[in-house]
């Protein structure tokens, strides 16, 4: 099969809206597709990472443990800008998975070589 | 040139679905070719073909199904979505014991696999949301 | 490189974004064509991107607003036979939702 370079962005803050959750649904079906398969996390996209999420009082499952699962799908290029986390004052050790934290060029670099930029 | 178009949002609320429409319908009278529209998220409702929008109003899933009669377009549901926000083929009504189905002709509902697959096999992927 | 805009960027950060990641070409679209209006605060902020970008509006958009008499200079109007085209053109696109 034909592999293509797939990105997927997220730019949105997670339960607030469905578009996290169901981008990593197409993460792991292009992973399962055997794609080259990276995620890049800007703006509120970044509090998906965030660690310590207790959802059961909004009753929506959380996206933690899924994150977790991406290794065992070979997703290993995640890519976090690093302004936007400390626009929010978060680190690197604030996530819930090892990511690479990379400067806006260097991410928007990146985006530039995709075949393919799913954005949700 | 083969174009897809993936389609995250419901029709009326975002004018997401508007663009797509009316780029598809470009795309087309360029010469190119739409290798698949998909739709995801809310998108899924698109393809209700109970919509009854006012008669001066566009008739948004109308509208696709006439374009992909006229050019023979593969207009695929994602399944999780559609599931999920109740749109249902007769397939997925047998398999989840429902008494009804919604989904307008000629749309398919089937894996978020053909998704991925318009990607690898389309020359351009091009999203509308919100 | 394309980045597609439909935001208003009076509501969201869209277009700071795509200023702060890329370059290439822009395309305005739907609440997006807001940032293509003269006079309004974000005005100085496109006139310095023109310089980096290209800088497409989707004139049906523009038209349905009521804005088409006051494009800022320099912003290029498409049709959707433009839009396609600029699809066409540039290898990736991204729709920054």
């Amino acid at each position: 099969m034909t592999t293509k370079q797939f990105m997927i962005v997220n730019r949105k803050a997670p339960y607030g809206t469905i578009y996290g959750w169901e981008a990593l649904e197409v993460v792991l079906i292009a992973a399962a597709f055997e794609q080259d398969v990276s995620m890049a996390f800007l703006d509120d996209g970044v509090y998906q990472l965030k660690k310590g999420h207790q959802t059961k009082g909004i009753e929506i499952k959380a996206f933690e443990k899924t994150f977790g699962a991406l290794e065992d799908y070979d997703v290993t290029k995640i890519y976090v800008d690093q302004e936007s986390l400390t626009e929010r004052g978060l680190t690197a050790d604030d996530l819930t998975i090892a990511v690479e934290v990379l400067s806006r060029a260097e991410i928007g670099k990146r985006m530039e070589e995709q075949d393919i930029v799913l954005s949700f | 040139m083969k174009f897809a178009i993936l389609v995250s949002e419901g029709p009326y609320t975002h004018q997401a679905t508007d663009t797509a429409f009316l780029f598809a319908q470009a795309v087309l009278a360029k010469g190119h070719e739409i290798f698949r529209v998909f739709f995801y998220h809310d998108g899924v409702y698109n393809a209700t073909r109970l919509t009854t929008p006012p008669q001066d109003d566009r008739n948004i899933v109308k509208r696709w199904t006439k374009l992909a009669e006229e050019n023979n377009l593969d207009m695929v549901v994602c399944v999780a979505a559609a599931q999920r926000r109740g749109i249902v083929d007769d397939g997925e009504m047998k398999r989840n014991g429902k008494d009804a189905t919604n989904l307008a002709e000629p749309f398919r509902i089937s894996g978020l696999g053909q998704l991925i697959e318009a990607g690898i096999q389309a020359d351009r992927l091009v999203v509308f949301g919100d | 490189m394309l980045h597609i805009i439909n935001k208003s960027p009076y509501d969201r950060p869209a277009l700071d974004s795509v200023l702060k990641t890329g370059e290439g070409a822009i395309l305005l679209i739907e609440d997006g064509v807001y940032a293509a209006v003269k006079g309004g605060a974000v005005e100085a902020k496109i006139k310095t991107a023109l310089g980096k970008f290209k800088i497409y509006a989707l004139t049906p958009d523009i038209d349905a607003r009521g804005i088409a008499d006051r494009v800022i200079d320099g912003v290029t109007q498409v049709d959707y036979a433009g839009f396609v085209d600029l699809v066409a053109e540039n290898k990736t696109s991204q729709s920054w939702l």
